[in-house]
């Protein structure tokens, strides 16, 4: 199976039952895949006008009760971003997977990129948070996108799966436990009274209840700054009660949402730091820098927002450098060397899209690393 | 006209229907927005759905901020985007009710897609488009059904662009339920807004409204009283009217009525129909047959039909009781209607048809300059 299929398999399986989405390369095989199964397990596929409507639809859908999700790439993803804002701001839980391709502007349509990592970070206006998970694998499509939905429910927030055009079409063995071995979190309805009832609790954290239309609770929601009512209140002092909860939930629970993929890394001299399709040609790189005896430590970013910042600071003093392979102009790069707060060099090895590294070019960096 | 309901107290016969906690609302006086909820609410009233059911929708604008007044599920969308955010809404839980209620800038102009898209799918939802000829939140600039000529902030010298006639949008997208009434008809608005929410489809009602801060003064057409004469001597009512034929041109005549009123399968109902072929009578959407859905469809047909019928009654009863109070105390019709400008439908219908449109004029005036809204267009924070 390929990464998008596994994408599509893995939404399901996390009770996904609404996709709403626009046909775009590398990412078309998810909705098709959705499409076909959805008769037979009683979920719901549309076809959306565009981008724009596909990402509302699912705001709809997540407020209608249902598990929703889309999945598209840089062009679409650029019409999404007014909604995850939205999204963010009303703190609706739903799932966009990005397979990236190269671009800017229509770019590389076959080929892939991983350069809409800050744009699935910032992409939309103002301040607010989201989570980022990067698979490396057909498999882990399946196994993040279960995540992903498990902590879009629970921190009540866009969840976006930034994939890449290799690991979308590549094609490998993906096993799909017995549903029972699948740990998903469910939909979590407020059911209490009424006069209790609040859509938001601004307290900086997770775990807060949904609602959904038709339980009689009467919600309003709104993309203006808000109380916990749900009702504008359009004030200085209120937006920096909303603004903080939305970015707090996240930040202030990094170390819960962070997944790391570590090897070799205590005692190491120089650390790789990759993630998704890289991460596999990075393998290669590192083997062979230890074959020539350098001490080089693997560190693979499963979660690459919120940033494993704190891991990368600890990480600095110790080490040489962090090399930091990308398929883009370097933009994770600058995550790194900020955590790493001058205690170490960090070397960056770009890739302007449209083909994988050759591992020659991350071992030399490696070596210079060392020196 | 009524934009009264910022007046409305909690026990007032709005509540249940409006957001009492939330007044008063930020419409000028004389806008139309406020009649047409009081004829939306009404309508919900009388047609006997659950109101925990019902879904508001709205995008941005001065109409976009109807979702956060209705005292049901509400959302308050981005600039636009009220329709698909609505289908999403319908397709999770069909068992739900969906109405947009919003500006014709936001839902022809930056959502003019998925308009016409929901229209083209027989989406089982309701669009209220106001129009107003003006982008009246940011300050009054053309939109893409002002009419050629007018004025607007962006068009100072006058509009040189061809508008939509939004009837015949609709009608060759795919609507299945389509009409056109003034704000100030509050008792068509109402019955339109009812048969719509019966409406098996997509239903299209536009609602010609006046911008009196922006529009009006703008093009110097008057008050919202020059507005309702206007509106009275240039509607021209043509049920089943050919949609090509509702053109509006500056200051011309008005086309109102029901337009279209048709039977066609609906997205859900089609995709029900493909998934049965394929799945077999096993097929289920969200854990039920088609037959389980059916079964409580019908079920609460039944409760929607008993709850309109209970309400049409104790309307009825009233009506009689009221009939002998005037008849008693010799009471002007007049006074009547201004005495309960909670119910939008009562004011300008009545005094309408009974009353010179003069007395109308003051009549509704008073009701007008009465009503506790405090902010202007000019104070408000513009998006
Ligand atoms: C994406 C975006 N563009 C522009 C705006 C600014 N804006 C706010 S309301 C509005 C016009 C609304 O006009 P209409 O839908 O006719 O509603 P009205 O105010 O007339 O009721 C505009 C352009 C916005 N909020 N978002
Ligand atoms: S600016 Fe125009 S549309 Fe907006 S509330 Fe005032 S009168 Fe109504
Ligand atoms: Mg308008």
């Amino acid at each position: 199976m390929d990464g998008d299929h596994a994408i599509a398999e893995g939404a399901l399986a996390a009770g996904c039952r609404f996709f709403a989405g626009y046909p775009i390369t590398p990412s078309t095989e998810t909705a098709e895949r959705f499409a076909e199964r959805a008769p037979e397990v009683g979920a719901l596929f549309i076809q959306m006008e565009d981008e724009l409507a596909s990402i509302a639809a699912l705001i709809g859908a997540a407020w209608g009760g249902k598990k929703a999700m889309t999945v598209t790439c840089g062009p679409g993803f650029s019409l999404m971003v007014e909604n995850i804002g939205l999204a963010a701001m009303t703190e609706t839980p739903l799932v966009i997977a990005n397979v990236q391709r190269g671009g800017p502007s229509t770019g590389l349509p076959t080929l892939t990129a991983q350069q809409d990592m800050m744009q699935a970070r910032y992409g939309s206006h103002g301040d607010y948070n989201i989570i980022a998970l990067t698979p490396d694998s057909p498999q882990e499509c399946f196994d993040l996108t279960v995540e992903a939905f498990n902590l879009s429910e629970f921190y009540r927030v866009p969840v976006i799966i930034l994939t890449d055009e290799t690991v979308g079409h590549m094609h490998e063995k993906v096993v799909i436990p017995p549903a029972e071995q699948i740990q998903v979190v469910p939909r979590n309805n407020y059911s209490g009274p009424k006069a209790d009832f609040r859509p938001y609790q601004f307290d900086s954290q997770g775990g807060h209840p949904m609602t959904q239309a038709g339980d009689g609770y009467n919600f309003h929601i709104t993309g203006l700054t808000h109380n916990e009512r749900g009702y504008p209140v359009m004030t200085a002092e209120q937006s920096k009660i909303v603004i903080t909860h939305l970015m707090e939930k996240i930040n202030g629970n990094a170390d819960q949402i962070i997944r790391l993929d570590e090897d070799q890394v205590d005692g190491a001299d120089v650390v790789v730091v990759s993630y998704g399709i890289t991460s596999r040609i990075a393998v290669k790189a590192i083997q062979d820098a230890r074959k020539e005896g350098i001490k080089v430590g693997y560190l693979r970013l499963i979660t690459i927002w919120p940033f494993c910042e704190k891991r990368i600071r600890e990480l600095a003093p110790k080490i040489k450098a962090f090399v930091v392979p990308e398929i883009n102009y370097g933009q994770m790069v600058h995550e790194v060397e900020r955590g790493a707060g001058g205690q170490c060099a960090t070397i960056s090895v770009n890739h302007c899209g449209g083909a994988v590294h050759d591992p020659e070019v991350i071992l030399d960096a490696i070596r210079k690393a060392n020196q | 006209m009524t934009t009264d309901i910022g007046k409305f107290k909690h026990d007032s016969p709005m509540s249940g229907v409006l957001r009492m906690d939330r007044m008063p609302h930020i419409w000028c006086p004389g806008c139309g927005i406020g009649s047409e909820v009081n004829a939306f609410a009404e309508a919900v009233k009388r047609s006997g759905i659950d109101p925990k059911k019902l879904v508001v929708v709205s995008g941005i604008g001065c109409t976009g901020r109807v979702a956060g007044y209705v005292d049901f599920d509400s959302i308050h969308t981005t600039h636009g985007r009220a329709i698909p955010v609505a289908t999403g809404i319908k397709l999770a839980n069909p068992e739900l009710t969906v109405v947009v209620f919003s500006g014709e800038g936001d839902l022809t102009g930056i959502g003019g897609n998925h308009l016409i898209h929901a229209a083209r799918r027989n989406m089982d939802i309701v669009v209220i488009c106001n129009n107003n000829f003006t982008y009246g939140m940011t300050g009054g600039q053309v939109t893409p059904t002002t009419p050629t000529s007018a004025i607007a902030s962006t068009t100072p010298y006058g509009n040189y662009e061809y508008p939509f006639s939004l009837p015949f949008l609709a009608d060759a997208a795919g609507a299945t339920y389509i009409a056109r009434w003034t704000s100030m008809d509050v008792r068509n608005v109402t019955q339109s807004i009812e048969e719509a929410l019966a409406h098996r489809g997509f239903s299209f009602i536009e609602l010609i409204s006046p911008c009196t801060t922006l529009y009006l003064r703008r093009n110097r057409l008057g008050d919202g009283v020059d507005m309702l004469q206007f509106y009275q001597e240039n509607t021209v009512l043509k049920h089943g009217c050919d949609t090509r034929e509702t053109a509006i041109d500056y200051q011309g005549k008005i086309v109102v009525g029901k337009f279209v009123d048709k039977a066609k399968p609906t997205y859900l109902e089609a995709v029900d129909k493909c998934a049965v072929k394929l799945v077999g009578d096993d097929y289920q959407l969200y854990g039920k047959t088609i037959p389980e859905r059916e079964a409580e469809e019908k079920a609460e047909k039944a409760r929607v039909a008993a709850r309109r019928a209970a309400v049409l009654a104790a309307e009825q009863a009233a009506s009689e009781k009221v009939v002998v109070k005037k008849v008693a105390t010799k009471a002007p019709v007049k006074k009547a209607a201004a005495k309960k400008p909670a119910i939008g439908r009562a004011v300008p219908a009545a005094a309408a048809k009974k009353t010179p449109a003069k007395a109308v004029a003051k009549t509704v005036k008073k009701v007008a300059t009465k009503a506790p809204v405090k902010k202007t267009a000019a104070k408000k924070p513009r998006k």
